[in-house]
């Protein structure tokens, strides 16, 4: 184990030896060896200075982290509904079959592992896979049996054929953030000339409200920040996109990489920030790369790091930071933690990260497509942004489509878009219902499609995945509560006990062995949750089943046991034991259920 | 302490000092608001929810929420106790809590409150997780089954022990108390009996052995007095001397 020693030592001299650094050094042993061994908790802690319960607690939390080898190959099927309605589970059976493997667990022979995984933001061209950190789309039963091929004969990756890692981008409608022509923005020039005041003044005349969904004001997020006494203030970019069906900021951080950078910048000479992260999901691990790539292309030009564009005390640098699959990492408070190198649990608040956050200290978390806007607002200004969306809401935003159309992708709208007009745009026909931002958001019917894209109709973080008539929705809701049950944190007891309840009875509901009674519990169960959870994962979790009750019973309804109540397990199974005991197969030793 | 500022509980004036929460301006008027995380002696944690009261018509945390005198607050409405009976069946459900075989029982905390709140069944589906003991320690006992994850005997040996003997590991169902020690066994841990550690538990997760029937049944904490009467397990747990009578509500 000389080698894990060396790897550790050197790794802890380049990527740092606090314990904020702890999930970066998780990540990068994880990356290396396929798991984290015992002897590499030990030398951390001892280097750290902490508890080795601490990072076996971290270990615990993340998916992507493992005590126990995962072999040669890693491989993880993203498990959203949109992965479900285009084969992956066909896929993911057959792949284990061919390999020889049982789901999740690691071969005998330390080769591969098979698994699943919460949506990995390929929705628009999946079903999809990552092996070792990279993608692999648009998966076929052809390309599974050249896969299992592949890691038979132990083809490294670097030799596997280039198109199976091919993303595409996907734009299919471009407006005022992604027209070619407002590339390449300058906002840190806008800064120099106009001052730090008159661009804030700007942001606020925009309107310019959050992209991640909850869309408070970002001027206002900003002011507050800036105005928050401390002698650090820091910028973070929430780019944990994990919202099942949105693949935007892949696309944003693909692409305009440089404009996501950019916001960033302005808004740290704003609030007057000498440190920034990326806070990139361990989904998007493929991207860092090229990130990091430009990160330094924009230090080389004098973009980041000290005195800026020869700004005197204008110093900004920004870090990537890697998530380990964690939905609740998306959540600010939680994302923070998680920078700080701890379980993602959500913190309470107030305080708020504007004036605590990142070490306490007062921070912007903003979205990738939030940074992207603001730099284009200090550019072009407050009017040219204003001549589009409506007036509580203004400006465009990113819809990630996905599922039953022709043509899926990105599409970019002003806002007061009808649903109807998206749905012509990308070819959908005989929809049954869009499932509107993401798992956690709202199962709008045919007969809302004239509703508007707008945070006073129908806000969202973009997620917009379509489902046909020959869809069964239930599907959908079985998919999302184990979604949530998956990723809940368990700090608080309605999602972590509620959630996983709720997915249980969707499950007794599919199976046919549900009556009236489960649904009123399903409904009591999602009110509690929805009052008491201690942060949004907890309150929106049980949206899919409630909204679902609400707008499309029949898909509950005609699955109904005719009974007013059906016991969780079904008797006449459990009495087999006792039949074999007795010998007895005769019609007395079975319950006979009266109709 | 004392202050101009008041909020209404149930209709109650409660004063409260700038930056008191809910609870702690209630717990000191004399109100008892349901809670299991919660330990007035240490910051507020807001994991449990049992405290979740209606303010101005929206749920908030009693425990972390700051007063504010603009309050009206709902404790006890039908749809705020329904709602803390459910939570609570939740927590009875998710571990395996068989009050009638339990040392703790009659001086525990979840039993109490479950009493208070008039819970009468789990209601739920049991989960039946498979859960271990840990006896490796000469002095004290862990039953996983019983733990409700509320965290204070993590909080309190890392900001009192000054030992961080314990943690939360894993993540939704899956997150348990695991212990610092090389083994990762209880026993090979620096916690002592006498660690304030050791005395946090609302439930009977952490026992002291040797002592757990020197009450007998009965005789308990909560035997005779509701938990609103009485206060908190963890308060009266030099249970050898009779319970300070506290102001109360009935």
């Amino acid at each position: 184990m000389k080698n894990l020693d060396r790897f550790i030592k050197v790794l802890s001299e380049t990527t740092g030896n606090t314990p904020d650094c702890l999930l970066q050094l998780l990540c990068a042993i994880q990356n290396h060896y396929s798991y984290i061994p015992a002897r590499a908790v030990n030398l951390l802690a001892e280097r750290l200075q902490i508890p080795p319960v601490q990072i076996l607690s971290l270990v615990d939390f993340y998916s992507f982290l493992h005590r126990q080898a995962r072999g040669d190959f890693d491989i993880y099927f993203s498990d959203n509904i949109t992965d479900r309605m285009f084969g992956s589970v066909s896929l993911f059976n057959s792949l284990c079959k061919n390999l020889g493997v049982e789901p999740g667990q690691p071969r005998a022979d330390g080769r591969v592992t098979v698994d699943l995984t919460s949506c990995t933001g390929i929705c628009d061209q999946g079903p999809a896979l990552l092996i070792n950190g990279l993608v692999i789309s648009r998966l076929s039963e052809k390309r599974i049996l050249k896969i299992a091929g592949l890691i038979e004969s132990r083809t490294p990756l670097a030799n596997w054929p280039k198109p199976f890692f091919r993303v595409e981008d996907n734009i299919q409608r471009r407006d005022k953030l992604l027209t070619p022509g407002a590339i390449n923005s300058n906002a840190i020039e806008a800064l120099a000339t106009r001052g730090r005041d008159a661009l804030l003044d700007e942001l606020d005349a925009s309107g310019l409200r959050g992209r991640g969904g909850a869309g408070f004001k970002t001027a206002t997020k900003w002011r507050l920040c800036r105005d928050a006494a401390a002698n650090e203030h820091y910028v973070v970019c929430n780019a944990d996109e994990g919202e099942p069906g949105t693949f935007k900021d892949r696309v944003l951080l693909n692409r305009y990489a440089d404009d996501v950078f950019e916001g960033m910048t302005l808004c740290a000479g704003i609030i007057g920030a000498k440190q920034g992260f990326l806070y990139l999901r361990g989904e998007y691990f493929y991207l860092r790369e090229a990130l990091e790539k430009t990160l330094q292309k924009r230090r080389n030009s004098n973009r980041l790091g000290n005195t800026i564009s020869g700004q005197p005390g204008f110093d900004f640098d920004i870090k990537i930071h890697l998530g380990a699959g964690a939905y609740i990492c998306g959540e600010e408070s939680a994302l923070i933690e998680s920078l700080e190198g701890k379980r993602g649990i959500p913190r309470n608040r107030p305080p708020f990260p504007v004036t605590h956050g990142y070490r306490n200290r007062p921070t912007v978390v903003n979205n990738v497509e939030t940074f992207v806007a603001a730099g284009r607002i200090a550019v072009f200004g407050a009017g040219w942004f204003r001549s589009a969306g409506t007036k509580t809401s203004s400006g465009t935003k990113l819809l990630s489509v996905s599922g039953d159309c022709a043509r899926p992708g990105i599409y970019e709208y002003p806002y007061g878009t009808s649903i109807h007009q998206v749905l012509a745009d990308c070819g959908a026909s005989d929809t049954q219902a869009v499932q509107l931002s993401g798992a956690a958001g709202a199962t709008i019917p045919a007969r809302e499609f004239d509703r508007k894209i707008a945070f006073e109709d129908l806000p969202t973080g973009g997620s917009f995945m379509i489902f046909n008539q020959q869809r069964d929705l239930l599907e959908m809701v079985q998919n999302f509560t184990r979604f949530f049950s998956h990723e809940s944190c368990g700090f608080c007891t309605p999602c972590r006990v509620g959630g996983t309840l709720m997915r249980d009875l969707v499950e007794k509901v599919l199976v046919g062995h549900a009556t009236r009674y489960d649904l009123q519990e399903m409904t009591n169960i999602g009110l509690v949750m929805r009052k008491t959870a201690h942060c949004g994962l907890g309150t929106t979790a049980p949206n899919p089943v409630l909204d679902t009750l609400d707008k499309f019973p029949d898909i509950y309804s005609k699955r109904l046991a005719n009974r007013s109540y059906e016991p969780a397990f079904d008797l006449n199974a459990s009495l087999e034991v006792a039949r074999c005991i007795t010998g007895r197969n005769d019609e007395g030793a079975y319950i006979r259920h009266e109709k | 302490m004392s202050s101009d500022k008041t909020f209404r509980l149930d209709g109650k004036e409660i004063p409260f000092v700038e930056g008191e929460t809910v609870m702690d301006a209630a717990l000191r008027a004399g109100e008892y608001i349901p809670h299991l995380c919660h330990n007035p002696e240490f910051p507020p944690h807001g994991s449990c929810r049992v405290c979740v009261v209606d303010v101005n018509g929206r749920h908030q945390c009693a425990c972390t929420l700051a007063a504010d005198d603009s309050m009206n607050v709902d404790n006890h409405s039908e749809a705020i106790v329904s709602q803390r009976r459910t939570l609570l069946q939740m927590l009875f459900v998710e571990g395996n809590h068989t009050c009638p075989g339990c040392e703790k029982s009659g001086a525990c905390q979840l039993q109490a409150v479950a009493y208070y709140t008039q819970m009468l069944s789990p209601h739920f589906t049991h989960f039946f997780p498979k859960r271990s003991i840990d006896a490796s320690h000469p002095d004290i006992v862990f039953y996983f089954n019983r733990c409700i994850l509320c965290g204070l005997c993590e909080r309190v040996s890392r900001e009192v022990d000054k030992k961080s003997v314990f943690a939360i590991s894993g993540r939704g169902m899956d997150s348990k108390l695991v212990f610092n020690s090389p083994s990762g066994k209880l026993g090979d841990s620096e916690l002592a009996l006498d660690d304030k550690a050791a005395s946090v538990c609302p439930v009977g997760a952490i026992l002291p052995k040797r002592s757990g029937y020197e009450i007998p049944i009965g005789e308990r904490l909560y035997d005779t007095r509701p938990i609103s009467v009485v206060g908190d397990a963890a308060a009266n747990f030099d249970a050898k001397k009779t319970p300070a009578s506290k102001n109360s509500d009935g």
